[in-house]
């Protein structure tokens, strides 16, 4: 059994080692917000907080975390009321909204190891795909939420 | 202008919609769960007694904003309270069978153009009928209420009661004549930056894709397909992989075979380690090389001509002629949600969940795949992950629906990337060549234009195209905007075992690329500034100049940049939409280019809601950066090469220019598009900026195709 806490809820899963992270949340757990793009940690749509590290769970084998902690976009906020959350609704960043879980989780982790990123900083941390190229709307959301935050 | 009565129908039935909205709104997650208690007043609402207000939007939200703008419509006329609006998608059977929401496809960047004055009926129709059913209830003539801010007032007595309360009454009206609908230019609610509807869910992880549909006692399946499109499984060897975990069945499905397991990752690996044998077909040993020699070479042989304005032949012959190549590849969709499928078979019925550009045809897909009556389908359309095209044919759903059929479960069917980018119907590959002839104060003698491309008609099956001129082939070249006495467009229609299919602004994406840099060509053959080459040129266009002129002033076009940076401008027409667009690249000295800002001026005609004009032009931008930049899906041994994010590049944060919208509404008749517009210019417009730099011209996509490392 892999023992796995997510969104501090502890499950235990008989699976084989090798099933990467993602599919374990999406339909062992049914926690679907986080989302498959590529498979091959290109793009982002995948990415939840390790142990507290951002990371694209589509390249995650879950027999190499066992007892690890995850958080997942449900596990953000219950009610959409994140900080970063809260940043995205004000600037109607989500088009078709697709990669924007992991869009939300990947400003979540910059934010927090950089709390007023310059856009520098944003360029080199959101690598996540946007086909909707929602990234003028991020960028300017992301500098919203960094305000937030200081209140 | 006159106002057009909607084609679609309005019931004067009441109708309880339990029913339908375990077909439709449920599977959002956006209609509550005690919705059977609301009252239809009409097909296309549903008012509840707590006065919520369930709009069923017909068109498919795959971004663009449509389950914002088009509810936007009904309550400029409703005068409901907008706060109370949820919305659902309309039910593509119910369409089948009492042909009430007209055609269900998105695409075209049609939805506004083609349904505003008929979502503002919906919302006058049920507004009226509320106010009747008000009326009899107060025992005071109609003429003597309003409605506003949900509820329905008696002025002369000061009374009010909600549309909730209404509803049920209204539901039985039957209207006499349709109420008048507001113009544009007195809209009170329509045309202002409204907040999108689907905003929360979609930052909550809550927002149902397709991808995300669970069903009890639902299995998954993976699918292995022929690389050489239009191939057919030869053998395939199931013992291989039956044994293992979770594996329930091998299934072939058209031009492949489809592992079924328990779990989705169990099926897809089962379906990478499947030994199977392909009859590749035709399309064998074919590569891209050969294609672009084709393509190239058949400008040579029989065109047929979609224009032909006085003698071009002739004018060719006077003043300084200017002749130029140009080459676009295939180009892939590449949604961010990977094609997939739910679908049940049962003996009573087959309901398919997925996101579809398409509903109608994929109902009728649905039905054939199972060997059912139409009316017996239920197509639950879900959120989609992006479409640009790709969603308007569904073959995931044939492979969903044969699978479920066979194994008798509900079957999630899923795309992996790879067989996403390497079973798309592709933006069709181009050869163009444009010949012009100069006069000496730049006026255009004659301009012949002649395009080798692929037929999205023939290659869909949907017709021959006799005449060998399919509009998509030459939209943007036969209806150049720009004043010359002799023209010509010549088409060849010329299809490879590559499928082709509509790609975000479709003919627009090469034809703007092409005419655009020819302009630039000629503009500098001209030793002309190539903003006021196009104005002298565009003096006849009142409409296109106000449009480029604004994108010059706010693109700062003519003031100075520092060395290596350069601006270019661009400008077309494509879904009656006008976009101008100013680019502001820098080249390295090692030739890498960056895109810093771009400004668009866009016309419309008219807005629903400008916020999400702004964002479909920076959308459609950026889409056509990625594909102006980087990408090309090239053929080797029949076989797309590309397969992932790693082959087939995106355009990321750091790529992502500044972008900035001006819009500007000439009103009027004209009524534009938005989704795709604001694609066709960026390709010329950074092109043209890098000539600008580099001196290089460039003459075939991707960008990244020409080394710009020297200057010349």
């Amino acid at each position: 059994m892999i023992t796995l806490t997510v969104n501090g809820q502890k499950h235990a899963l008989d699976i084989e080692p090798e099933t990467p992270l993602l599919w374990v949340l999406r339909d062992e757990l049914g926690l679907t917000g986080t989302k498959f793009g590529c498979g091959i940690a290109q793009c982002g749509a995948c990415s939840v907080h390790l142990n507290g590290a951002i990371t694209r769970s589509c390249q995650v084998q879950i027999g190499d975390v066992d007892g690890a902690t995850v958080l997942t976009i449900e596990g953000l906020s219950p009610d959409g009321s994140h900080p970063v959350q809260r940043a995205w609704i004000e600037h109607d960043v989500p088009q078709c909204g697709y990669c924007q879980s992991g869009q939300i989780m990947a400003t979540v982790a910059l934010l927090q190891q950089t709390p007023n990123p310059s856009d520098r900083d944003i360029d080199d941390a959101i690598t996540n795909i946007c086909r909707c190229g929602t990234y003028p709307r991020i960028r300017a959301a992301i500098h919203r939420a960094a305000a937030l935050n200081k209140r | 202008m006159t106002y057009q009565p909607p084609r679609i129908a309005l019931s004067r039935r009441g109708f309880v919609i339990a029913a339908l909205t375990a077909a439709g709104g449920m599977m959002l997650g956006l209609r509550p769960a005690d919705a059977a208690a609301g009252a239809e007043v009409g097909a296309w609402l549903v008012i509840d007694p707590d006065d919520r207000i369930t709009i069923r939007v017909s068109k498919s939200e795959m971004g663009q904003g449509v389950y914002t703008s088009l509810p936007m419509l009904i309550a400029e006329e409703l005068h409901c309270d907008w706060s109370k609006v949820r919305v659902e998608h309309a039910s593509a059977n119910r369409n089948l069978t009492d042909h009430v929401y007209g055609s269900m496809g998105t695409g075209g960047s049609r939805t506004i153009r083609s349904l505003h004055a008929a979502m503002q009926q919906v919302g006058a129709n049920a507004r009226m009928r509320l106010i009747t059913a008000a009326a009899q209830r107060w025992d005071v003539p109609a003429t003597a209420c309003t409605a506003s801010d949900g509820q329905v007032h008696h002025a002369a007595t000061g009374r009010a009661v909600r549309f909730g309360v209404l509803a049920p009454a209204a539901a039985n009206v039957q209207l006499s004549a349709e109420p008048a609908i507001t113009p544009p230019d007195q809209y009170s609610f329509a045309g202002k930056p409204v907040a999108r509807l689907d905003t929360q869910v979609k930052c909550t992880g809550q927002a149902q894709f397709g991808i995300d549909v669970r069903l009890p006692d639902m299995v998954y399946a993976a699918v292995t397909l022929c690389p050489v499109p239009g191939g057919t499984v030869k053998s395939y060897d199931a013992s291989k992989v039956t044994g293992r975990r979770g594996i329930l069945a091998v299934v072939p499905v058209p031009n492949g075979v489809a592992v079924v397991a328990d779990r989705f990752w169990r099926a897809k690996q089962a379906s990478l380690d499947l030994p199977v044998e392909w009859n590749p077909g035709a399309g064998a040993g074919t590569n891209s090389a050969m294609f672009r020699a084709e393509y190239r070479a058949a400008l040579d042989g029989k065109l047929a001509t979609a224009r032909n304005d006085g003698d071009v032949a002739q004018a060719l012959t006077q003043g300084v002629l200017v002749e130029a190549n140009y080459e676009v590849p295939h180009l892939s969709h590449a949604p961010m949600e990977p094609l997939n499928c739910t679908a049940h078979v049962r003996p009573d019925g087959v309901d398919v969940w997925l996101g579809t550009q398409n509903p109608d045809m994929a109902l009728a897909l649905a039905a054939t795949a199972a060997g059912v009556a139409p009316e017996k389908v239920r197509v639950h359309v879900c959120y989609l992950g992006g479409g640009f095209g790709r969603r308007a044919v569904n073959d995931e759903l044939i492979q969903a629906v044969t699978v479920a059929k066979a194994v008798g479960k509900p079957v999630k069917l899923v795309w992996t990337r790879e067989i996403d980018i390497r079973h798309d119907r592709y933006r069709p590959q181009a050869a163009l060549r444009c010949r012009a002839s100069l006069a000496t104060d730049g006026a255009l003698n004659g301009l012949h234009i002649q395009t080798a491309v692929g037929s999205i008609t023939r290659s869909l099956g949907w017709g021959s195209v006799p005449d060998g001129i399919e509009r998509q082939a030459v939209e943007g070249l036969a209806n150049q905007p720009y004043a010359v006495a002799s023209q010509r467009v010549d088409c060849v229609l010329k299809n490879t075992h590559i499928p082709v299919m509509f790609w975000r602004s479709v003919g627009s994406s090469q034809n703007a690329f092409v005419v655009e840099s020819f302009i630039d060509e000629l503009a500098h053959a001209a030793k002309q500034d190539p903003y006021q080459f196009r104005r002298k040129l565009l003096a006849h266009r009142p409409d296109f100049l106000r449009v480029l002129d604004l994108a010059a002033e706010k693109g700062d076009w003519g003031k100075p940049l520092p060395a290596g940076k350069g601006r270019g401008i661009a400008i077309h027409e494509s879904f009656d939409t006008i976009v101008a667009q100013v680019a502001e690249v820098s080249v390295s000295t090692h030739g890498e280019v960056k895109v810093d800002r771009v400004v668009a001026a866009v016309d419309c005609g008219h807005v629903v809601n400008p916020r999400l004009v702004e964002m479909q032009i920076e959308s459609g931008v950026i889409y056509g950066l990625t594909a102006a930049l980087f990408d090309a899906i090239t053929i080797k041994d029949g076989a797309v090469e590309q397969g992932n994010f790693d082959t087939y590049q995106i355009a990321r944060m750091a790529d992502a220019p500044r972008i900035e919208t001006y819009i500007t509404l000439s009103r009027g008749a004209r009524w534009g598009g938005i989704g795709e517009p604001g694609t066709p210019p960026v390709a010329p417009a950074v092109a043209n900026a890098i000539f600008a730099i580099t001196g290089k011209r460039i003459s075939s996509l991707p960008i990244s195709n020409t080394d710009l490392t020297s200057r010349t």
